[in-house]
């Protein structure tokens, strides 16, 4: 017998041959977070294989209970890295996603946030920047105060809005080429994607000096536009196909080692960018592309410059560990830095309860995730929660006010970019 | 009133379902039978159970418990429609009593999870089945579980104190319990193995176990299955009793080393997974002794796990073996059959002739140290006509494993697979002592009827064909 062949993404049907990998065995319950939840079968990842299986052999229909059981889904994507039969269920997923909502009735409401979010927004880094600038007047204005005292919203636009961390000043790259200070070592792409300049600018000025500083020449294409994971997550391939024919345009053909992203679930779907486009040159971008992590760990690094007194707890992102299968390099970085303590959490691989639009459209069980979660966050008794990826950070923010913890919510860069800030001669060293 | 109606009202919200789109996924277990349930509930304490029990009595419905699912011979699957209780959210630990060396548990608690939980007082639950990280303490009893480390330290049912089980007219009961001399007929061994067809278990106390000071776990590379099981009958008559001795063969070794990257060997025939446990005193010398019976039936390499970590690695590897076939073929049947240890050998080349005769390509995992044989037969359901193949094969080799002295399951249950074998280990009169131990306990036959026993038509041959309809369209596959 030979290995399995796969197709590759399909617009709208999942493989068959993709579906007939599992052999319903069950290992993968345990790693699921909303089985974990519910002790449904319904919500684990067999139970949805199985339910998308039967919709494709004509055994049920696509209503109202099949849309609950695959929206469900955060697709962290746990199961795969635990899958002794090697199920791609991410794949499966995606496109159950797409079949479901070609045949499914939307309500308008759905429609009209569908379309604003995959087309209307998310593609179109101009009309983002002007939300968010709004939405900085709102918060720096005294109107959000008004606002929430009012009570006026509904609740769950009031939701959505309480979300939002406090913005900082977006982070609007000046330049096309920063060079690399000293020596030239490698020369870099800087992926900045959509929403992550305006509302986690700092992790990506602390992304930039570290690499600077490491002797990258950084290049910030100015043409880059949003990854396209949220289009795909959502079930909607078509534009995500469109954002990753830009962005290779963007990168390619500057003579680059690495493209560099900070965001665990952006680098997941841009390596995946050559199986969506099937092109020598998507696959090319795919080859190039590594998340922060994984670049800084694989290189040897500048000597730090001062300790960094944190005790730090891991929430390894979903994309990162799972879909990426990165677990070692935020690791091996945390462990790099002089004076960070490292106290891992009961179960640092398991989903947040964030997973993209999830936390605002599956409010209830993304929130119950986040408890249990910050149960285990507040055993552990650390002054600061590393990540790897803005989604994970936005729901850890919520869970640290939700608990009442004290802790911080950083990126794992932004420790090392501590770590070569000037040393401190005070008392603390 | 409906009752699906009266089950919600008793449950609560988010515990009943009975739409199509909700239940279809409790249709199947980690084997090859389907079957569709009416009706699927979620209870979380005794008392619910009670009123299940009572409400689906009263209204004539099959009542088939489940735990995890990953069963392998059918025993979750509801042949005959009915009610499922899926026990996975009586998951809570209710007592780890260390100084008497005991647990009380409810039967969704995973089996992994408990000796996670037991592990800080130095103890662990013995059994181990492959399932183990997913496998629930329920399911185990059902099923009396084995696993690697059953060859020390015997099944579950060595390691279940007492159980509470809701009987069919509602009633709970209690059979044993922490104190080790029970009197009075042992039901709790009646219980144990039973695949659901008593009652419901919705208690369990089991026995905990210290954990070994030392271990020493060795991979012996081999050139052929006959060499290993060799040094498997060497070992044992040499008084050395592993507390695991498991086997695979080349094509088992390169599904698993696809999946896991474990560090088995590709090119051997055969690998031998050794593990010596006791005093430090005693591991070094037990491990010395694996050597030296490994080489001298001439292994190829032999090698210790040099870290606990690598030793995790071996034993993940081993235990998710079954499931990473999936990356070598679109199905598998999996057996389950025991032999006398020394015929293993005898087995395994009929085994490979029954393949080839068949055109069917066969992996194998062994429990060698116990005799208990896992053929896996590989096969695409797509070609026309391969399931007659596919069982044909299997029941030859079931029945050569009888003729030899052994017997048809070491440790996956009966179910629905292997009913119609019974007959091979069993007289008439054998099985009519346990249709009126049954009938005794259950009258009516509601729980999880049509198992184990032989039952008038096979309907492990029906739900089979079912399979093959259901399956995929041609056009469908690319």
């Amino acid at each position: 017998m030979h290995p399995r062949e796969y197709v590759g993404l399909s617009v709208s049907i999942p493989s068959p041959a993709d579906l007939s990998q599992c052999v319903h065995c069950g290992l993968c319950l345990q790693n699921c977070p909303t089985y974990l939840q519910t002790g449904y079968e319904a919500e684990s990842p067999r139970g949805r294989i199985h339910l998308i299986a039967a919709l494709n052999e004509g055994r049920v229909a696509a209503n109202d209970a099949y849309r609950q059981h695959l929206e469900l889904c955060l697709v962290c994507r746990n199961c795969e890295s635990v899958c002794p039969s090697g199920v791609h269920f991410g794949r499966i997923m995606e496109a159950g996603r797409a079949q479901l909502y070609e045949r499914a009735s939307l309500s308008l409401g759905e429609r009209l946030f569908r379309r604003l979010a995959f087309r209307e927004l998310l593609p179109h880094p101009i009309r983002l920047r002007a939300l968010f600038g709004a939405l900085l007047v709102y918060q720096r204005s005294g109107l959000q105060r008004l606002v929430r005292a009012s009570k006026l919203l509904p609740s769950a636009l009031a939701e959505a809005e309480s979300l939002l961390p406090r913005l900082p000043v977006p982070f609007s790259p000046r330049r096309d080429v920063y060079p690399a200070e000293g020596q030239v070592r490698y020369r870099v792409g800087m992926f900045t994607g959509c929403v992550m300049p305006l509302v986690y600018g700092p992790v990506h000025a602390a992304t930039l000096r570290v690499l600077r500083h490491n002797g990258c020449e950084v290049h910030i294409p100015r043409r880059q536009v949003c990854c396209g994971a949220l289009n795909v997550h959502g079930g909607e391939q078509e534009v995500t196909r469109e954002l990753a024919r830009e962005n290779v345009r963007a990168f390619l053909g500057r003579g680059l080692d690495a493209i560099v992203v900070n965001s665990a679930g952006c680098g997941a779907i841009m390596k995946e960018y050559g199986e969506l486009l099937a092109s020598s040159e998507a696959l090319e971008f795919a080859r190039l592309t590594r998340d922060v992590t994984e670049f800084l760990a694989g290189i040897e690094l500048e000597p730090f410059r001062r300790q960094v007194r944190r005790s730090v707890t891991l929430q390894e992102s979903c994309h990162l560990v799972h879909a990426q299968r990165i677990k070692d390099a935020p690791r091996a970085l945390l462990a790099a830095i002089s004076g960070v303590e490292l106290r891992d959490m009961a179960h640092p691989d398991l989903c947040c309860g964030s997973a993209g639009l999830y936390m605002l459209t599956q409010r209830d069980m993304s929130t119950r995730i986040l408890d249990q979660k910050m149960g285990e966050v507040a055993a552990t008794g650390v002054q600061t929660i590393v990540t790897a990826n803005p989604g994970c950070m936005m729901q850890l923010q919520r869970g640290v006010r939700r608990a009442g913890l004290a802790a911080e919510v950083k990126h794992v860069v932004e420790l090392v970019d501590e770590g070569y800030q000037a040393p401190v001669d005070d008392l603390q060293m | 009133m409906k009752l699906a109606d009266h089950l919600r009202d008793v449950l609560g919200p988010g515990a009943v379902f009975e739409a199509t789109e909700d239940v279809i996924m409790y249709e199947y277990d980690y084997g090859l039978d389907r079957a569709m349930p009416d009706l699927v509930a979620l209870p979380r304490s005794t008392a619910e159970v009670q009123a299940i029990v009572r409400a689906a009595q009263a209204a004539g419905v099959p009542i088939v418990a489940r735990g995890a699912g990953t069963g392998i011979s059918g025993g979750a699957v509801p042949s005959r429609g009915g009610l499922i209780v899926s026990l996975a959210r009586m998951n809570r630990i209710l007592e780890i009593d260390a100084a008497n060396r005991c647990a009380v548990v409810q039967p969704g608690v995973i089996n992994l999870d408990l000796s996670k939980v037991a592990e800080p007082y130095g103890l662990f639950f013995a059994p181990d089945p492959s399932s183990q990280k997913a496998s629930t303490i329920g399911g185990n009893i059902a099923n009396n579980a084995g696993g690697p480390h059953c060859l020390s330290l015997g099944v579950t049912v060595n390691h279940i104190l007492g159980v509470e089980m809701v009987l069919h007219d509602g009633s709970a009961v209690r059979f044993g319990g922490k104190t080790p001399e029970a009197l009075g007929l042992d039901l709790t061994g009646v219980i144990v193995g039973s695949e659901g067809t008593l009652g419901v278990v919705t208690e369990a106390t089991v026995r905990l176990m210290p954990l070994p000071e030392a271990v020493r776990t060795a991979v012996a590379l081999f050139g052929s299955v006959e060499a290993a099981s060799a040094a498997v009958s060497d070992l044992i008559s040499r008084g050395v009793v592993p507390s695991a001795l498991e086997m695979m063969d080349r094509l088992a070794i390169s599904a698993v080393e696809a999946a896991f990257q474990a560090g088995y060997p590709p090119e051997a025939g055969a690998v031998l997974l050794v593990e010596v446990d006791g005093l430090v005193e005693q591991v070094d010398g037990q491990a010395a002794v694996v050597d030296q019976v490994c080489r001298a039936a001439g292994a190829l390499d032999i090698r210790l796990a040099a870290t606990a970590d690598e030793r995790a690695r071996l034993w993940a590897a081993r235990k998710g073996a079954a499931s990473a076939m999936g990356r070598i073929a679109p199905n598998y049947y999996l057996h389950d059959a025991v032999v006398p240890r020394t015929r293993l050998p005898e087995i395994l080349a009929h085994v490979v002739e029954i393949g080839q005769r068949h055109d069917l390509p066969i992996a194998n995992l062994f429990h060698a140290g116990d005799g208990n044989l896992h053929p896996m037969i590989l096969f695409d359901v797509r070609q026309p006509g391969i399931l007659d193949r596919v069982m044909a094969a299997g029941r030859e080799i079931l029945t050569r494993c009888v003729e030899a002295g052994g017997t048809i399951t070491g440790e996956h249950g009966v179910g629905l697979e292997k009913q119609a074998f019974m007959p091979l280990i069993f007289s008439d009169d054998d099985l009519d002592v346990m249709a009126r131990v049954r009938s005794a306990i259950d009258p009516a036959a509601n729980f999880n009827p049509a198992k184990i026993l032989p039952a008038p038509e096979s309907s492990h041959a029906v739900a089979t064909r079912g399979q093959t309809q259901q399956c995929i369209p041609e056009s469908m596959w690319v």
